[in-house]
């Protein structure tokens, strides 16, 4: 996203309602309770997992392998429940 | 270049606020996906507003207006004429994304507007089947014997007796030239049609199943596999109607209603009879599809 500007003011406000700053800088990881974690003997790099995530926050490593984005993942294990060969484990945080 | 059988580009960011496990994500995440990013998107007040990002905040990678609840397609048909004035509609798609009571209540008649006026849109209806946003309240796009914060209470009610309006036959009714149902569970069908709804010529209809945890009470995990039940029992059945010819994209509808509705708490109060009854209606829904495909073959 180009237009990264805060807007402090109303006379700072665009004519339209054109929104322009984008929302990464919203951490929303800390609202996860279970974190997953993949089992790279397991995983098939099949990426169904990187597919199905709605925060957008599965990657791929330098070894091809999908990587989690804590700063983003909310733990709602949709990819653990997807994944063909179990690769992924939801842990409880903190324990 | 795809991965999974899907683009791989993205034009949806992270850090957006939606539940976890929502469907809405995945909708608008696929359906960007295929159109690329000469895409404007204008979307009502849904979840989805919220989910973006209160404004300015927008978790996409391309531009999004606001508009009013009842708007949506009204605002989209207005980008498109802007666009064409100014000699840029061919390459840019302009995107009507809205919820089930933005679409098929307070903005229908928006809808069938833009449509009879030919407008070269896609609208793209999300379909959480209640009005999530504020609270779970009844829409009629809501399935029969859901519970939301809006039925009558009584020994015999306090849940949707009546079926899910058809969005799709009524947009057919307007001699649509594309109409397609996706399922964020069958994503290289999904791709599919919005790749057919991108290279229409006209007003074309995406309507989207998409899972709510929160207003459907089950477990966020189970996302995908919800979307694969509505499926495989016909409660949401896969087709599309491409200049009035129907075509079922996937046809093996295996299992009973009650699999489907017996994981979430919205239906937890049924009794066998009403289950039963919602069974006849879906199975007569699904003959009634079957017939319209045959038709067309004619
Ligand atoms: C004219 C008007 N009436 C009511 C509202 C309040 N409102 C905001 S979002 C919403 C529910 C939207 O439901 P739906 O379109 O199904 O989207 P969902 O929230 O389920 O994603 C309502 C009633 C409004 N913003 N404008
Ligand atoms: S209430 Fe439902 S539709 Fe709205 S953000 Fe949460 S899961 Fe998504
Ligand atoms: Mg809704």
């Amino acid at each position: 996203m180009k237009n990264n500007q805060k807007y402090s003011s109303v006379e700072d406000l665009p004519e339209a309602s054109v929104a322009s700053v984008s929302t990464v800088y919203i951490k929303t990881g800390s609202w996860r309770v279970y974190r997953p974690e993949i089992d790279k003997e397991k995983c098939i790099k099949c990426f169904i997992c990187w597919r199905c995530c709605p925060d957008i926050s599965i990657g791929i490593d330098e070894e091809g392998y999908p990587k989690i984005n804590y700063d983003y993942c909310k733990g709602c294990g949709i990819c653990s429940h997807e994944c063909p060969n179990e690769a992924i484990k939801m842990k409880r945080e903190g324990k | 270049m795809n991965r999974a059988g899907i683009p791989i580009e993205e034009y949806v960011c992270s850090g957006h606020s939606a539940c976890p496990g929502c469907g809405a994500l995945l909708v608008l995440r696929y359906v960007l996906k295929v159109l690329g990013k000469n895409t404007i998107v204008t979307s009502p007040a849904c979840c989805f507003t919220a989910i973006a990002g209160m404004f300015p905040d927008t978790c996409m990678e391309v531009p999004l207006l606001y508009n009013a609840f009842e708007t949506t397609a009204a605002s989209a048909s207005g980008i498109e004429a802007a666009l064409k004035i100014k000699g840029k509609k061919d390459n840019t798609h302009v995107v009507a994304f809205a919820g089930d009571g933005g679409t098929a209540d307070i903005g229908l008649q928006a809808i069938s507007g833009a449509l009879e006026d030919g407008h070269n849109i896609i609208y793209v209806c999300y379909d959480n089947e209640a009005y999530m946003n504020t609270g779970i309240q009844s829409s009629s796009l809501t399935p029969m014997g859901a519970t939301t914060t809006t039925n009558p209470i009584g020994k015999e009610a306090g849940w949707k007796i009546t079926p899910k309006k058809n969005m799709m036959d009524i947009l057919v009714a307007h001699n649509i030239k594309y109409a397609a149902t996706v399922n964020p569970s069958y994503p290289i069908d999904f791709v599919k049609k919005v790749e057919k709804a991108k290279a229409t010529k006209g007003f074309s209809y995406i309507h989207a199943y998409s899972v709510c945890p929160t207003g459907w009470r089950y477990q966020p995990e189970l996302g995908l596999e919800m979307g694969r039940l509505a499926t495989e029992t016909g409660a949401f059945p896969l087709y599309e109607v491409e200049n009035g010819k129907y075509n079922i994209t996937y046809k093996k509808k295996t299992k009973n209603v009650l699999e489907y509705y017996k994981l979430q708490g919205r239906f937890r109060h049924l009794s066998e009879d009403f289950i039963n009854d919602v069974q006849a209606y879906i199975d007569q829904e699904w003959q009634k599809l079957i017939l319209k495909e045959e038709c067309s073959k004619k």
